[in-house]
C-alpha cells in the first residue's frame, strides 16, 4: 500500500473557481474607465478651447501647459497644508476622543461638546474664525511666536479634523468588545494598562480606514484656503485665468485642477475601502 | 426689549451684536438665513432624487449605464467641492449663454444660487447613491426573492419593498450625509451667493464686529443642523418597525 493515497471516496484538494467576477477584474475596470472618461471629457475641451481660440494667439495647449507647473505648485501647497492640518488636528483629536471615554464625567462632558461643536460647524467658518480671530503674533514674555496666514489656516483646518479624529477614537474604542475589559480586569490591569496594551492595540486597526477617509476630505477641504486668500492651487488657477483671459480656457483649466485631485484621493478612496473590508469584523 | 438690552451690551461692554437692534442688519442677516435655508432644503430634495435615479441606474441592466454611475459618483466624491461649484459657476456658467433682464440689462441663464444649488446637489447625491445602494444590498435577499415570486415588477418591488425597508437602513448615514450638505452650503460664498456666511461677512466688515458675530455665526449654524437632526430623529422614530431594526 503506497503511503499518502487511499481508495476512500475522500474530497481531493482543488482550487476553486472564482464565482462572481473576481475581485481584482471589477476595480481595474472601473479604473480603466474612469481614468479613460476622465480623459475623454478633458482632452474634448481642450480641443473645443483650442477650436475656438483664435489663432493669432497662442493655442490652448500651449498656455495649458505654460500653467501647469505653477498650478502643480499650488496643489503641492494644497497637500502641504493637508498634512500638517491632519497631523495637528490628530494629535488634539486623540485627546479628545480619549478623553469621550474617560470615566471622570469633568474629562468627558467637555470633550464631548467641544466635539460635537466643531464637527457641527461648517469648515469655512471655522477656517474664518481662526483667520480672523487669531492674533497675528503671540508674546509670551522675550519669545515672539508669528501667526502668518498659513500658520492660522492650518489651525483653522485643523479644528473640525480634531472634532472627527475624536468620533473615529471613540467609535473605535467603542467597538471593542466589553468582554475584553471584563477579562483584561480579572487579570488585575489596571485601566490605563488596559487601554494602552489591550484595547487601543485593537481598536487602532478599526481607525485607519475612517481615518484615512478624514485625510481624503480634508485633502479636498483645502481648497477653502483660496477663500481667504492663501496661494494655494485654486487661486493660481484663478490667476492663471485672469492673466490670460481666455474664456474658453476655463473648463480646460478647472478641469485640470480636477483631475490632479482626484488623481491623488482616488487611490486613498479605494484603499479605504480596501482595508475597511479586510478589517471588517462579523458579528 | 431685546434690541434695548443688546443696544446696553454694546454701549456698556462694547459687544457689538448689531443684528439684535439694527433694523438694517437683522434684515440682512434674515435674509441670508432664509437663502441658506432655501438652498438646503432644494439641495436636500434634488440629491435624495439624484441618489434614487442612481441607484435605479446601478442596479439595472445597462452595463454602461452602471459604468456611467459609478464614474459619477467616484468623480464627485473624490475632488473638492469648492473647484466643482467653481468649475460650475465659472467655466460652464460662463460658457451659457445670457438672457435680457427686461429692465434693458443681461443677466446670467443661471443666477449664482442657481449654480450653487446644482453643484451642492450633484456632490451630495454622490454620496446618496453609495447610501442608498448600501442600504439595498442590506435588504434581504429572500424578501427580494419572495416577492419576485409572487410577480412583482421590478418597479413595484422596489416601490413597495426595496426601498421602504432600505431607506430606514440608510437613515443614519443618510443623516450625515445630509449635515454635512447643510455645512457645504457656506461654500456658496466663494461665488458671492447672499447666504450666511456671506450676509455675516458684509456685516462685520462694515460694523467691525468680527469677533461677535463669529460667534453668532457658528451659533447659527450649529443650531441649523440640531434642527435637521432632531427633525430626522424624530421621522427615524416614526418610521421605525417593531422587531425590524438591523
Amino acid at each position: 500500500m503506497k503511503t499518502g493515497a487511499t481508495d476512500l471516496p475522500v474530497l481531493k484538494p482543488f482550487r476553486a473557481e472564482p464565482i462572481a467576477p473576481s475581485g481584482l477584474a471589477a476595480p481595474t475596470l472601473l479604473s480603466a474607465g474612469l481614468v479613460a472618461s476622465a480623459a475623454v471629457i478633458f482632452a474634448a475641451s481642450l480641443a473645443v478651447a483650442q477650436a475656438t481660440g483664435s489663432t493669432a494667439r497662442d493655442g490652448a495647449v500651449t498656455i495649458l501647459l505654460r500653467w501647469a507647473p505653477l498650478i502643480f505648485q499650488g496643489f503641492l501647497f494644497n497637500l502641504l497644508i493637508s498634512f500638517l492640518s491632519m497631523a495637528l488636528g490628530t494629535a488634539v483629536g486623540v485627546l479628545f476622543g480619549v478623553g469621550q471615554v474617560s470615566p471622570s464625567a469633568a474629562l468627558r462632558k467637555p470633550a464631548w461638546v467641544a466635539t460635537q461643536f466643531f464637527r457641527n460647524a461648517p469648515w469655512l467658518v471655522l477656517l474664518f474664525y481662526a483667520m480672523f480671530l487669531l492674533p497675528f503674533e503671540l508674546r509670551l514674555g522675550p519669545v515672539t511666536i508669528a501667526f502668518p496666514a498659513w500658520i492660522k489656516a492650518i489651525i483653522g483646518l485643523a479644528l473640525p479634523v480634531a472634532a472627527n479624529v475624536s468620533e473615529i477614537v471613540r467609535g473605535g474604542i467603542r467597538s471593542i468588545p466589553s468582554g475584553q475589559w471584563e477579562s483584561a480586569e480579572a487579570l488585575a490591569f489596571t485601566r490605563r494598562q488596559t487601554m494602552w496594551m489591550i484595547i487601543l492595540p485593537q481598536a487602532f486597526k478599526r481607525m485607519i480606514p475612517p481615518w484615512m477617509n478624514l485625510y481624503a476630505i480634508l485633502t479636498m477641504a483645502t481648497t477653502l484656503i483660496s477663500v481667504v486668500g492663501i496661494q494655494d492651487g485654486l487661486t493660481v488657477t484663478r490667476a492663471a485665468l485672469v492673466a490670460e483671459s481666455r474664456p474658453e480656457l476655463m473648463l480646460p483649466m478647472y478641469l485640470l485642477l480636477l483631475l490632479m485631485f482626484f488623481a491623488y484621493c482616488y487611490p486613498i478612496a479605494r484603499l479605504t475601502m480596501a482595508l475597511e473590508r479586510r478589517f471588517n469584523v462579523k458579528g | 426689549m431685546i434690541a434695548a438690552f443688546f443696544e446696553r451690551l454694546n454701549d456698556v461692554h462694547g459687544l457689538n451684536f448689531s443684528i439684535f437692534y439694527d433694523a438694517f442688519d437683522r434684515s440682512r442677516f434674515l435674509t441670508g438665513l432664509w437663502t441658506t435655508t432655501y438652498i438646503c432644503v432644494v439641495s436636500i430634495l434634488a440629491s435624495l432624487a439624484i441618489g434614487l435615479l442612481g441607484v435605479w441606474i446601478a442596479g439595472s441592466n445597462s452595463r454602461f449605464g452602471r459604468l456611467v454611475v459609478r464614474i459619477y459618483v467616484q468623480f464627485f466624491r473624490n475632488t473638492p467641492p469648492l473647484v466643482q461649484l467653481s468649475f460650475f459657476y465659472f467655466a460652464v456658467g460662463g460658457l451659457l449663454p445670457t438672457v435680457s433682464d427686461g429692465f434693458g440689462g443681461q443677466s446670467p441663464l443661471v443666477s449664482g444660487t442657481g449654480w450653487a444649488i446644482i453643484a451642492f446637489s450633484l456632490f451630495a447625491g454622490a454620496f446618496n447613491v453609495e447610501i442608498f445602494r448600501a442600504g439595498i444590498e442590506a435588504v434581504p435577499e429572500t424578501m427580494v426573492e419572495a416577492a419576485e415570486s409572487l410577480g412583482y415588477t421590478r418597479f413595484q418591488l422596489w416601490r413597495q419593498i426595496v426601498l421602504p425597508l432600505a431607506f430606514r437602513i440608510c437613515l443614519p448615514a443618510l443623516n450625515n450625509n445630509l449635515v454635512n450638505l447643510v455645512k457645504t452650503t457656506t461654500l456658496a460664498y466663494a461665488i458671492g451667493v447672499p447666504e450666511l456666511l456671506y450676509a455675516a461677512s458684509q456685516i462685520w466688515s462694515e460694523m467691525f464686529n468680527v469677533r461677535e458675530m463669529m460667534n453668532v455665526l457658528l451659533v447659527t449654524y450649529v443650531l441649523l443642523v440640531a434642527v435637521l437632526v432632531w427633525v430626522m430623529h424624530r421621522w427615524e422614530k416614526a418610521m421605525r418597525i417593531p422587531g425590524y431594526m438591523p
